[in-house]
Parts: structure tokens; C-alpha cells; sequence
């Protein structure tokens, strides 16, 4: 298994930067909400409730840009059928695909929460940049496990680019709730107090039935 | 329909566009699941058993299965530690096939005959026991042709399932002949009972 990971996540990565088909769309598209909300907000710094709206918001319409083209080049190519003739286990490929997901996550974060800061945050950053990176990565887990399995559904529709974010949005709504409000007092002016520990377990709570629900589906996710 | 292939024995395929005939193959390589009937590839039921059966069959389709922004050595190693195969083996094949110069472009730069010489190493890389070939040979000159010739053709270890337009170079590699027309058989026969001209009526 985690030889056969280690093999498509090689894969995945390395035509990636060789096309540059995902990320930098993703980042550019995180960076552009940014400026769109700084105009239409009229408001040159936004900071609590609002921050963290705008943080999530920009972060989870990323995700679903990069979700369209993260099966895109399997399903084009026979890369899916490939994958299938080998003796490996199929979750290999829903671990590498979550994984390569999480990266591009990580890849946009680090260029997008800075730029947020710099465009649209009133209240410095790092005080609470510690907590904000563990809400990120706990958000992050069930946003990768949701698009990867709505994106292994649509992949083979003909309208995958409208059928994948409209079966995602919904069963992201726990996230952009749970990452909100426990961001938002990491965005606030004052003593930066930590996010409260019900919205940080439901994150993960909402992660590990993602990930039992992702196991259980997957595999007939593939069947054609 | 009722066959059985014995090791070694190869099943030639004829039949029209959209007679069956890549149904046939990817419902033996375990990709698509029977409507009706029973399936037994290499001693196991399928689809039940069709992780039994993954790893020692290789399918040669259409579609290379291979990714046009990675080389050919990059296409072969991917696929090589998908099945656990060590990579002297995919130097091996690239030799064999005379991709040695061409390993390290990206596959949409190369030629749709080269491009099917290392789909033809990625079909063969692990060993397989049972090959399902479909139109092994298009795109390949003869030049071409004389190369793969060594690694997917007739073989005591190896069975075949090979699906050809080509009546007269097909029929001499058959140890059995099946027509569909319209996803029916149409014939079925040992190749050494039936004639060119009989298959040639399943065209028309």
C-alpha cells in the first residue's frame, strides 16, 4: 500500500509541475476573492467574524478549482484503468489523491493567508498563527476527503466541472462553519484568545466520518 | 456464448465497430462487470475474484494508459512500481523496443507508433499470463511491428485474447475464432474450421 502511494503521489506531483494545470489557478483565484472583497466590501481591512469568512470562503472555491483537474489527467489518458489492472489495494488511490489534495491546499495557503494579511486583514497575523494553522489543517483534512470523493463521482459525467461543486458545496457547509467561527477570534483585534474547543472537535469529528465514509465509498466510486 | 482458452491457446476476435469486441476485453480484464453470464479468467470467477486476476493480466487497448506529460521511462517506473516490478526490467524493455534515445521525452512529443511501443512495455512489464490485445499492431510500421512481434506474440506460457480487423495475419495466429456482430456471436469455431471469406461476411 504505501508503496503504491508513494507511486501515484510521485505521479501526481510530478505532472503537475510539468503542467502547473492546478495550483497556480488555485492561487491566483484565492488571491483574486481577496481583491474582489476589498472593492466590493469598500472596505480597505476586515477583521473577525468577516476575516474569517472571507479567509474560508476563498480558501474552499479554491479547493473546487483545483477538484475539477485532480482526476482529469487519469480520466483523459487511461490513467484510471491503468491504475485498476495493477494488484495494488484501490484506497491506494483515494490516500494519494486526499494527500496530493492536502498539498495543494498547503501550497495555496502559504501564499494565500499572507497575501490575505497584507491585502485585507486589519489585525496583525501572527499572535494567533499557530492556532490558525491547526484550524487550516483540520479544515483542510475534510476539504481534501470531500472534493477527492466528489471529484472521483464527476470525473465521468460530462458536466463534471457544474456536477462536482454542486454535490461538494453542501457537504462542505460544516467546514466553512467550523473553520469560521474557529478562526474568526484568531482575526480579531486584542488579546488573541484560542479557538473555542467545540468548533476544533467538531472539525475533527466531521474529518473522521469523512474519512470512514471515504474508505467505505471509494472503491465503488471507480467501478464503471 | 461458451469457451474455454487453454494456456498458450490464443482466442482471435473479429467483428465490425461496435460488434463487442472492447466490451469483451475489459470485461476480461476485470474493468466491466458481466450483465449476465459467468466469467472464469486464470481459474477465478469475476468480478468476485478479480483481485486475484489484476497483476497477471495485460491489457493493451485503445488508449496507451499512459500519462502524455511524463516520459516513457517515467510512464514505465510508475507503472513498474504498481506491480511491484524492479526497474532493471523497465530498462530491459526500453532496449528491447529501441526506446533508449527517447526515454526521457515527454510522450506528446513522440509519434503515435512510439507512443504504442511503450504502451506495448507497459502491457508486458509484469510478466503477464493472459494478454488481451486490441489492435496490437496499429500505428506500428513493420519495423515497429518486428519489434513488439518477440514480447506479445505467440507464446506457450502466454494466452491471448487478440482483436484484429486484420483478417489474413490475425486468422494465422488463431488456435480459436470468434465473430460478434451487434454484441451477439456470430461465430465461433476452431481457426483451422473456418475460412477468410466466412469471416469476412461478419463485415458486411
Amino acid at each position: 500500500m504505501r508503496r503504491s502511494v508513494a507511486a501515484l503521489l510521485r505521479k501526481d506531483l510530478r505532472v503537475e509541475l510539468r503542467t502547473l494545470a492546478v495550483l497556480p489557478g488555485m492561487v491566483l483565484f484565492s488571491i483574486s476573492i481577496f481583491v474582489l472583497m476589498h472593492f466590493a466590501l469598500n472596505r480597505s481591512s476586515v477583521e473577525g467574524d468577516l476575516a474569517a469568512g472571507i479567509l474560508w470562503v476563498a480558501l474552499l472555491f479554491a479547493a473546487l478549482l483545483g477538484a475539477n483537474r485532480l482526476f482529469v489527467a487519469d480520466a483523459d489518458q487511461g490513467g484510471f484503468d491503468g491504475f485498476l489492472l495493477a494488484p495494488v489495494p484501490r484506497s491506494a488511490l483515494l490516500v494519494a489523491k486526499v494527500t496530493t489534495m492536502l498539498a495543494f491546499l498547503a501550497a495555496v495557503e502559504v501564499v494565500a493567508v499572507p497575501a490575505f494579511a497584507l491585502l485585507l486583514l486589519a489585525p496583525p497575523l501572527w499572535p494567533g498563527l499557530g492556532w490558525l494553522v491547526l484550524v487550516l489543517a483540520l479544515g483542510d483534512v475534510g476539504v481534501a476527503l470531500i472534493v477527492t470523493l466528489v471529484a472521483a463521482l464527476a470525473v465521468r459525467t460530462r458536466a463534471r466541472d457544474l456536477f462536482g461543486p454542486l454535490i461538494a458545496l453542501p457537504l462542505l457547509l460544516p467546514i466553512v462553519i467550523g473553520g469560521a467561527r474557529a478562526s474568526s477570534p484568531l482575526l480579531s483585534f486584542g488579546h488573541v484568545s484560542t479557538p473555542a474547543a467545540r468548533w476544533l472537535a467538531m472539525l475533527t469529528l466531521y474529518d473522521l466520518i469523512l474519512g470512514l465514509i471515504a474508505f467505505a465509498l471509494f472503491d465503488f466510486l471507480l467501478e464503471e | 456464448m461458451s469457451l474455454t482458452l487453454e494456456r498458450g491457446q490464443t482466442l482471435v476476435v473479429f467483428g465490425p465497430n461496435g460488434a463487442g469486441k472492447t466490451t469483451l476485453l475489459r470485461v476480461l480484464a476485470t474493468l466491466l462487470r458481466p450483465h449476465r453470464g459467468t466469467v472464469e479468467v486464470l481459474g477465478s470467477p469475476l468480478p468476485a475474484d478479480g483481485w486475484r486476476v489484476r497483476g497477471r493480466l495485460g491489457l493493451l487497448g485503445h488508449e496507451p494508459m499512459l500519462y502524455r506529460d511524463l516520459t516513457a521511462h517515467e510512464n514505465l517506473a510508475y507503472h513498474a512500481r504498481l506491480h511491484g516490478v524492479d526497474e532493471e526490467r523497465v530498462g530491459e524493455l526500453l532496449a528491447a523496443l529501441a526506446l533508449r534515445e527517447r526515454r526521457a521525452e515527454p510522450l506528446r512529443a513522440l509519434s503515435r507508433g512510439t507512443v504504442q511501443r511503450v504502451a506495448v512495455a507497459r502491457a508486458v512489464l509484469h510478466r503477464p499470463e493472459l494478454l488481451l490485445l486490441d489492435e496490437p499492431y496499429s500505428n506500428l510500421d513493420p519495423a515497429a511491428a518486428a519489434l513488439v512481434e518477440p514480447l506479445i506474440g505467440r507464446s506457450a506460457r502466454v494466452t491471448r485474447v487478440l482483436c484484429s480487423h486484420d483478417i489474413g495475419a490475425a486468422l494465422g495466429e488463431a488456435d480459436v475464432v470468434l465473430g460478434l456482430r451487434g454484441g451477439h456471436v456470430a461465430l465461433l469455431a476452431p481457426a483451422g474450421a473456418t475460412s477468410q471469406r466466412e469471416i469476412a461476411e461478419l463485415f458486411r
